[in-house]
């Protein structure tokens, strides 16, 4: 048997003829002509959420000729970081991946400048929230992309009947549905020693607040807006350990009263056990996105009904929120980067985000102040308004803990939640807090290094 | 034309046997066909063993970046941390008292089940296997569900007795109770099986010459039955140590470390430093920081069971 032999000849002349083929060819564009993406996103626990950003990145695909891919990665047992830490190690895996809190700076070094897209962003919404610049940029570089999926803050949840029965505190005429209707003297008011008092009130009937003091984000999050309420900064931008001062001190004392008079489960809870609380219909109030609310909505309506997000305490500091913002990064191994950036800002349009925000229930809370005044906040219920307030309004600030630390030694003191651990030594093992200021100096030396 | 042919195809022919007799020749060697049979298995341990931990270490001397070697700067810097004293101390602590109870519930447990008669030992044999074969992963949530900090079952229950509720998970001594408690009820049925392999080896003409000789139970056991068990106890123990040492789930699941970091094992503080915080070489380096401990304890252990393996062959 004869068999037909490659030569390099006939290599040239298969490929010669290929070429012309292909040149007299007329043009055909396929379905994917520019290739595929290919997303690892925050897996929302609202249902239906996910749907509205896949329905967002098709229509995107379609008119680019880009198949797209999305696996919605839950960030329960912190999965999602776990996938974006070995993405990372092995240099290969999605193109685009969500990323919560400090994960921008944990894996900047692999992630793609973005700044020609937040240029854009925010030439067409006007500034971004703070903090998300803070994790989202490296030496002025931005890494990361504010994403409105996941992204929260963590003001108050109370319920409104318990508050007007044993407080004598109408917290819907205190923070109305309507931004225009504070009144500054009322808002005022609300500061950490009306809110001490009110928890003192609240404990004795029976039906205390439930502040989470573990090591979850949760905890972290309200405590670091305490702290910063009180003025306290435990390491500055220039490397300064700076726990050791007055506000700590001040803040410490304080806290030692607040924890006296919430459930002593606190110090065990995880992210959803301060949910619990509030949905069995015996805590008072809790500091939480809506999901709580969302939850008891479902389970005990007659809890929802009752329930009202609005501002934090003020403190001599100030108002701040505990902001958890969630970010798209562009792995630097992806082979469609100008693809990517494109996506990237097409979900970021106002009208994207004002689908993503209305998908989730205003769970969502965009980076852009400027997209603070989306109908769904307005309309959610029950009660009618009950999510207004959620987003920051008036003078509250969002706020991360760690900052204004760098970024390296901030994502450490956030991720050992080194403030909640100092709380809970001083609260729960009443430890001398002298000592406790000790053992956070040495914690936080720890974290300074290179 | 005939001849012709076969001679122009003999040469091959011969050349084919050959081979073929070169490769019986090559699989009649016992070290070839084992080695060969092996062959899966190296594979297997080189690419998920070998590798990663070599890469561990290599991991363990970079900096935070990973840009830069600093040798054994991470394992010293852990040396200074306050908290990482405590999770030497808690692992040592977790790993003691479980590998202790798991020893002595599982030398106990194999006895009765021993002297139970052998229709019905199969059945308790099954029983008390069960925790050891559900997932760890989804028992641990099962315990998790029962020391809920706020609507514990246990809690529930004592309070129906008119007791006081404990707080299992959130005062930091009753935590380390709990997850050495989930440790102990999951290893438990591991001891069990070895030593009732063990118990099943031992001749029975011992424990008859024993009674002769008017032995009492605790005589048998402690002069025929340990002695004879000594070598399964050791590898059990040896085996169960480093497992434990690096257990993750039961503390990941039901405490996360917490509270104030008083119930962190050696995993668990790897992952917080490691992907939560983002540093994966300081991880990796309270990842190995067992592994020399481990490694003497194991050469110390193996050797006396290759020792008494000599004296009784």
């Amino acid at each position: 048997m004869r068999h037909a032999s490659l030569t390099r000849r006939s290599i040239l002349k298969t490929a010669a003829l290929g070429s012309a083929a292909a040149i007299a060819a007329p043009y055909v564009r396929g379905a994917h002509a520019a290739g595929k993406l290919t997303l690892g996103c925050w897996d929302h626990w609202v249902p239906g959420a996910n749907n509205t950003l896949t329905k967002l990145c098709n229509e995107w695909g379609e008119k680019n000729k880009v198949e797209v891919h999305i696996d919605y990665i839950t960030s329960q047992g912190e999965k999602d970081k776990l996938t974006a830490a070995a993405e990372a190690q092995a240099g290969t895996g999605h193109d685009i991946m969500s990323h919560r809190d400090w994960n921008i700076q944990v894996h900047h070094a692999a992630l793609e400048p973005l700044d020609e897209v937040i240029k854009e962003l925010i030439k067409q919404n006007g500034p971004v929230s703070p903090v998300s610049e803070y994790l989202d940029t490296v030496k002025g570089v931005w890494h990361g992309i504010p994403a409105t999926i996941g992204s929260q803050v963590k003001p108050c949840q109370s319920r409104l009947d318990l508050y007007q029965q044993h407080c004598g505190l109408d917290l819907r005429d205190m923070f109305p549905a309507d931004e225009a209707k504070y009144d500054k003297a009322k808002t005022d008011k609300w500061d950490w020693d009306l809110y001490l008092t009110c928890a003192e009130k609240l404990f004795k009937a029976g039906n205390p607040v439930g502040l989470p003091m573990g090591q979850t984000s949760d905890a972290v999050d309200w405590v670091g807006a305490l702290f910063n309420s009180f003025g306290v900064v435990m390491v500055d931008d220039k490397d300064n350990i700076r726990i050791d001062s007055a506000e700590t001190r001040q803040a410490l004392e304080y806290l030692k009263k607040l924890m006296a008079v919430n459930p002593p489960e606190v110090y065990a809870w995880d992210d959803a056990g301060n949910n619990r609380w509030l949905i069995s219909g015996q805590g008072a109030g809790i500091m939480n996105p809506p999901s709580a609310w969302a939850v008891a909505k479902r389970d005990n309506p007659k809890v929802a009904e009752q329930v009202w997000h609005h501002a934090m305490p003020r403190g001599p500091k100030g108002r701040f929120v505990g902001q958890l913002p969630f970010s798209y990064g562009l792995w630097k191994f992806s082979k469609n980067k100008e693809a990517a950036k494109d996506l990237l800002l097409y979900i970021s349009q106002r009208e994207s985000v004002r689908q993503l925000v209305a998908a989730s229930s205003g769970y969502d809370i965009p980076a852009f102040k400027s997209m603070h005044d989306f109908d769904t906040w307005k309309t959610v219920e029950p009660p009618l308004g009950v999510v207004y307030s959620y987003p920051p309004r008036g003078d509250e600030v969002t706020s991360i803990t760690g900052r204004p630390a760098r970024a390296e030694v901030g994502a450490q003191i956030y991720n050992q939640a080194i403030n909640t651990v100092m709380v809970a030594k001083f609260t729960q093992g009443n430890e001398k807090l002298d000592n406790v200021i000790r053992w956070a100096s040495n914690e936080l030396e720890g974290t300074l290094r290179v | 034309m005939v001849d012709a042919v076969q001679q122009t195809w003999m040469p091959g022919l011969a050349g084919e046997r050959a081979r073929r007799r070169g490769i019986q020749r090559l699989l009649r060697r016992r070290s070839t066909i084992a080695f060969a049979m092996c062959v899966p298995l190296i594979v297997i341990i080189a690419g998920l063993v070998a590798y990663p931990a070599l890469y561990a270490i290599y991991l363990s001397m970079l900096n935070r970046a990973q840009t830069r070697f600093i040798g054994l700067g991470n394992f010293t810097f852990l040396l200074s941390r306050d908290v990482f004293w405590m999770v030497v101390e808690q692992a040592v602590i977790f790993t003691g008292f479980a590998v202790a109870f798991k020893a002595l519930i599982g030398l106990i447990t194999a006895h009765l089940i021993n002297n139970l008669p052998v229709r019905g030992q199969r059945k308790w044999r099954g029983m008390l296997l069960v925790p050891w074969v559900i997932p760890l992963a989804l028992s641990s949530l099962g315990w998790w569900w029962l020391f809920d900090p706020t609507h514990s079952a246990f809690n529930w229950l004592i309070a129906a007795f008119g007791g006081q509720e404990i707080p299992w998970l959130s005062d930091p001594y009753w935590a380390r109770f709990s997850v050495i408690l989930v440790n102990v009820w999951y290893g438990s049925p591991f001891f069990l099986i070895m030593y009732l392999a063990a118990l099943k080896s031992v001749p029975e003409q011992l424990y008859e010459a024993a009674a002769i000789d008017g032995a009492s139970a605790w005589q048998k056991f402690w002069h025929i039955t340990l002695p004879m068990m000594r070598n399964i106890i050791a590898i059990t123990v040896l085996f169960s140590l480093i497992v434990t040492f690096a257990n993750f789930d039961i503390v990941q699941i039901m405490t996360a470390g917490g509270p104030r970091n008083m119930t962190h094992v050696f995993a668990t503080y790897a992952f917080m430093l490691g992907i939560k915080s983002g540093d994966i070489p300081l991880g990796a380096s309270v990842s190995l920081f067992m592994l020399p401990l481990l490694a003497i304890a194991a050469v110390f252990i193996l050797r006396g069971v290759r020792k008494r393996g000599r004296e009784i062959g």
